[in-house]
């Protein structure tokens, strides 16, 4: 293949975070085949650890301005490698870090470890290119990629029937969702000759004949993505996997698989389908979104207000945060002056979230691994006897709400005033509402740890798990740095749609 | 930088004193809040500004080259750090500080237990105070505003009484929702002023209302935009102050926080919110306040009488005090919207006054508490025969909240009402000011009952404790305050000058250019 087909001779910079990832995950395959019980689990867990962070600091370079200028058509425009999609590969790679950081203590007495540790990067791997796919044909591959190995990891604990039902739930929704996906591509190819995404825009300009074709193929598409980023009305696999898989699993699903689902929603409905155009056909999809955001956001926060399951409180509260992101889309406008900030509001939220929410979810994981029970009631009085973690879940948890200890303020904020902005102030107005809501339910857990009394006198906390602490703790901490430090994550994050918005 | 290090100093400190052992974490808090202590007073020393920092560039003290460094741009906006004080906001600072060095030495005996959370919590409230009174970006100044509550909220719920979960949750509702009511109403203003201003500097939106820059919205004329914004805001901060009828959280956060809580609650929080009164509803929006004056000042006037008359129906010493604060807030209400160089000089030196006189008293019941293990009026009677430095100290503070001669409290009513009495804008002032003058009686009214039937008398404790002697740090603390309250009695000027400088422009702005 010609350099230039690659994209010029800096294709393997553009790429490199990809290439890590992947050549990581290849040595760990050739690792686990000469030692299949895994007899060193540090050094699996560290050369896991070194391509994660490796594939991360690649992509902070090239934020940094290392090596050629962020943008390029790679792969005759299969792939692109600009700043939305850096941006998504630092969400993925710093969530999946922190994952398998999490993961080393959880892991100590499950079998395949090789497997897990495996089955980590390749899903990461996929949602890296999800955030670099250009084509339709691109996009389902590395949907594809990412999704296979997010099922066996969900059923990961395979003699745990939760995590086995849990998984196969996801896998049979997912496989129904990518055939659903795959079929509204091919009637968007009908209706334009095209998959590439670019091609597919100018097909539209133009003019489609079959604009019946062409909108079927886009409503299915968007149901398709509701199902990957666990939006109500399709959201009904997402608790059940997330409660029943591995704590850790759960907060890499609902962070970086989320994240990487936005990654591709918003590159094809900004990119692939243009507004003003989709709109003179009649096919108005920001106010399919509309619909979707202002569902996800109420239902998602009202059925977590209700669980007395702290997992499935989270599991439904990250649902919720499909819905502030949704607005993303949903606040979009013809000439709206505010499309860059709500867009970029949504992927900051998206950066801030993949801390917050994965560091909650990680602290669930601790919980289970002192066996301290399920419900809020369970975790009563468990500030007494772990300070550092619950401080630091109490961080996470206000600033998933949006108080302004954390990030989470910000990114909420860039999201409702964009919102404002462009005239759609009750997107923000719901959003305000919903956030109100979700203060209640985030308040149980906080007065759970710190103000309830234990109800059976206290809990058997024996070991301290460094590597799980850790990551607890480095997540809390980057969510509080946000909040005074937001500035040059909001600049990648405008540069990034703007690049979309064109 | 003196602000930011002052930030830098409480932040660091609440850190540090999380991750020391217990026994130390009491001592290194009162250390690290030395640093922002002196930090204002040398501030205090050194200020020598005038104007008031929403009008003239000119008058931000203590500014320095990071102001103006923007955090975040939104749209066409942009989030700026901008941090500096006026005659105003110093005092404040100087009073937050004060407050939480004598909160964290009178916190030795009560707080017992996960003691490095209690002081970290403190210094990390401390900070956002700080940053409250300092920001001058309006989400900067949201983000602590916010960063104070959460802070209070966990000290009430793990450090509280008996009802501690239910006082909690009513006060975090309540300020939350005060919150959201509070920034709907700003920012309709920002919308409503569109394309004349680019961020959300203070300075800047007020320059735009002033210059008549708001513009139609949502089918509202801008007369009652700036109407409905005003109201919001106001309902915002009212909860906060507290106003009769939102105040009844704060009882019930003062009954169940612990003493020192009660302190920081009592002598700042409380002023963050006529703080915001003064900085936005009533420098902002002078035409609204003016128009909607007998309004105000009515409800004024119904917080001090409805304020005192529930004091006066209290049994417990910690519920008279908690309910003679909705009073004393009544005060800085009136003579806010009187918008005389007095009046609004005065609500300024009253959020002073009460600030240190209402801690002293709080301390004061607390001190008698540890050592009776009651605070009912009826349960004790003669402890000045037993506890005659504590009992002295009451009768003293007591005598402040009276309004005695040559005390704080003395100083800032008859400043109150002075700008009261004669505010032109005011119809029907006199009686205004002479219905909450009336206030005073009550409050000497219940004051002196709990003294007679407490203090007084022969010497007897339903809780049958082993009175001894308090501790040097319980009593310290309470002398500190008096001698301050004595101070700003005799000698009203050194912090009144520095207030009037600030709030003269707020009156002639108010008045169309006439003081």
């Amino acid at each position: 293949m010609a350099l230039d087909t690659l994209g010029g001779e800096d294709w393997l910079v553009h790429l490199a975070p990809v290439l890590v990832l992947l050549a990581t995950a290849m040595a760990l395959f050739l690792a686990d085949a000469i030692d299949p019980d895994t007899s060193n689990h540090p050094a699996v867990a560290g050369i896991t650890l070194l391509g994660v962070l490796g594939a991360l600091g690649a992509a902070v370079a090239r934020l940094l301005g290392v090596g050629p200028d962020i943008g390029a058509s790679l792969f005759a425009g299969q792939l692109v490698a600009d700043h939305a999609a850096v941006l998504f590969t630092v969400i993925v790679t710093s969530v999946t870090a922190l994952v398998v950081v999490g993961s080393y203590d959880y892991l100590e007495d499950v079998a395949h470890k090789g497997a897990f540790y495996s089955l980590t990067l390749l899903a990461a791997t996929g949602m890296v290119l999800m955030a670099h796919a250009n084509s339709l044909a691109t996009v389902f591959v590395a949907l594809e990629l990412a999704s296979l190995p997010s099922y066996a990891l969900v059923a990961f604990l395979k003699h745990d029937r939760g995590s086995v039902e849990a998984g196969l739930k996801y896998f049979l929704i997912g496989a129904l969702s990518s055939a659903i996906f795959v079929y509204g591509v091919s009637l968007v190819y009908a209706a334009t000759g095209s998959l590439l995404l670019p091609e597919v825009a100018a097909a539209i300009t133009e003019g489609v004949d079959q604009t019946g074709v062409l909108g079927l193929g886009v409503l299915t598409m968007v149901a398709g993505f509701g199902f990957k980023v666990a939006s109500v009305p399709f959201h009904f696999w997402a608790p059940e996997a997330y409660e029943g898989a591995p704590a850790s699993i759960s907060g890499f699903v609902s962070s970086a698989s989320k994240a990487a689902g936005f990654a591709i929603a918003f590159r094809v409905f900004t990119t692939g389908f243009p507004l003003e155009a989709m709109q003179d056909a009649g096919i108005d999809w920001v106010m399919v979104f509309g619909v979707l955001a202002v569902l996800t956001m109420l239902l998602g926060n009202l059925a977590a207000a209700v669980q007395d399951n702290v997992k499935r409180m989270l599991a439904y509260s990250s649902i919720a945060h499909a819905g502030y992101v949704l607005i993303a889309l949903a606040a979009l406008d013809v000439g709206g002056t505010y499309n860059e900030l709500v867009l970029a509001g949504g992927m900051l939220h998206l950066f801030v979230y993949g801390f917050m929410n994965t560091g909650a979810f990680l602290f669930v994981a601790l919980a289970e691994h002192w066996d301290v029970g399920r419900t809020f009631e369970d975790y009563a009085g468990l500030g007494r006897e772990a300070p550092v973690a619950c401080g630091a879940v109490t961080v996470m948890v206000f600033s998933l709400a949006g108080l302004p200890v954390g990030g989470g303020f910000w990114s909420k904020f860039m999201l409702f005033a964009g919102a404002v902005g462009n005239g759609v102030w009750w997107f923000a107005a719901i959003g305000g509402l919903a956030s109100a809501v979700s203060l209640f339910y985030y308040w149980r857990l906080v007065r759970a740890l710190w103000i309830d009394e234990p109800t059976d006198g206290g809990h058997d906390i024996d070991s301290t798990p460094v590597a799980l602490y850790g990551a607890i703790v480095v997540a809390a901490l980057v969510t509080v740095v946000l909040l005074g430090a937001i500035g040059p994550a909001s600049e990648v994050a405008h540069d990034a749609a703007a690049g979309l918005l064109g | 930088m003196i602000i930011e290090a002052l930030l830098a100093v409480a932040i660091l400190g609440g850190f540090a004193v999380l991750l020391v052992p217990d026994r130390y974490a009491g001592k290194l808090a009162f250390g690290a809040s030395l640093g922002p202590l002196a930090g204002s007073l040398w501030m205090l020393w050194e200020f020598d500004g005038d104007g008031n920092l929403l009008f003239d560039a000119g008058a931000r003290a203590f500014e320095s080259d990071l102001s103006g460094t923007t955090i975040l741009p939104v749209g066409p906006y942009d989030v700026q750090w901008i941090a500096a004080l006026d005659g105003i906001s110093l005092p404040l600072v100087v009073l937050s500080t004060v407050l939480t060095t004598l909160a964290i030495v009178s916190a030795w005996t009560p707080i017992d237990e996960r003691q490095s959370q209690f002081y970290g919590l403190v210094l990390f409230m401390e900070a956002a105070l700080i940053g409250v009174f300092a920001a001058l970006d309006f989400f900067v100044w949201f983000v602590f505003w916010e960063g104070v509550l959460v802070p209070m909220v966990l000290l009430i719920g793990i450090w509280g009484g008996p009802r501690r979960k239910y006082a909690a949750i009513k006060f975090f509702v309540y300020t939350n929702v005060a919150s959201l009511v509070m920034f709907v109403g700003f920012v309709l203003l920002l919308v409503g002023l569109g394309d004349a201003v680019t961020s959300f500097s203070l300075p800047e939106v007020t320059q735009a209302i002033h210059d008549d820059q708001l513009t139609s919205l949502y089918g509202l004329s801008p007369e009652e935009l700036a109407t409905v914004a005003f109201f919001a805001m106001f309902a915002g901060f009212a909860v906060k102050v507290p106003i009769v009828p939102v105040h009844t959280w704060l009882p019930d956060a003062h009954v169940e926080a612990p003493t020192p809580v009660s302190v920081l609650l009592a002598g700042v929080l409380l002023k963050m919110g006529t703080y915001a009164l003064l900085r936005f509803n009533f420098t902002m929006l002078p035409e609204v306040a003016a128009a909607n004056a007998e309004l105000i000042a009515a409800i004024a006037v119904i917080s001090i009488i409805y304020g005192a008359m529930l004091a006066l129906a209290q049994r417990d010493l910690k519920r008279i005090v908690a309910y003679s604060s909705v009073s004393s807030m009544g005060y800085v209400i009136l003579g806010l919207v009187a918008y005389t160089v007095y009046g609004v000089g005065g609500a300024t030196f009253q959020m002073l006054s009460h600030g240190l006189i209402s801690g002293l008293l709080f301390m004061t019941v607390g001190v008698i508490y540890n050592a009776t293990h009651t605070r009912m009026v009826g349960d004790m009677s003669g402890l000045a025969d037993r506890m005659p430095i504590a009992t002295w100290v009451f009768v003293a503070g007591a005598f402040a909240y009276m309004g005695l001669p040559l005390m704080s409290g003395f100083a800032a009513e008859l400043f109150v009402f002075l700008g009261a009495f004669g505010a032109e804008g005011l119809q029907y002032s006199p009686i205004f000011t002479a219905a909450g003058m009336f206030g005073i009686v009550i409050v000497a009214g219940y004051l002196l009952a709990a003294m007679q039937r407490s203090i007084f008398g022969p010497f007897y404790l339903e809780t049958d404790y082993e009175i001894g002697r308090a501790p040097f740090h319980d009593v310290a603390p309470l002398f500190v305050l008096l001698g301050l309250i004595v101070v700003l009695g005799v000698a009203p000027e050194v912090v009144f000058d520095m207030v009037e400088g600030a709030t003269e422009p707020i009156v002639e702005n108010a008045n169309g250019g006439g003081v």
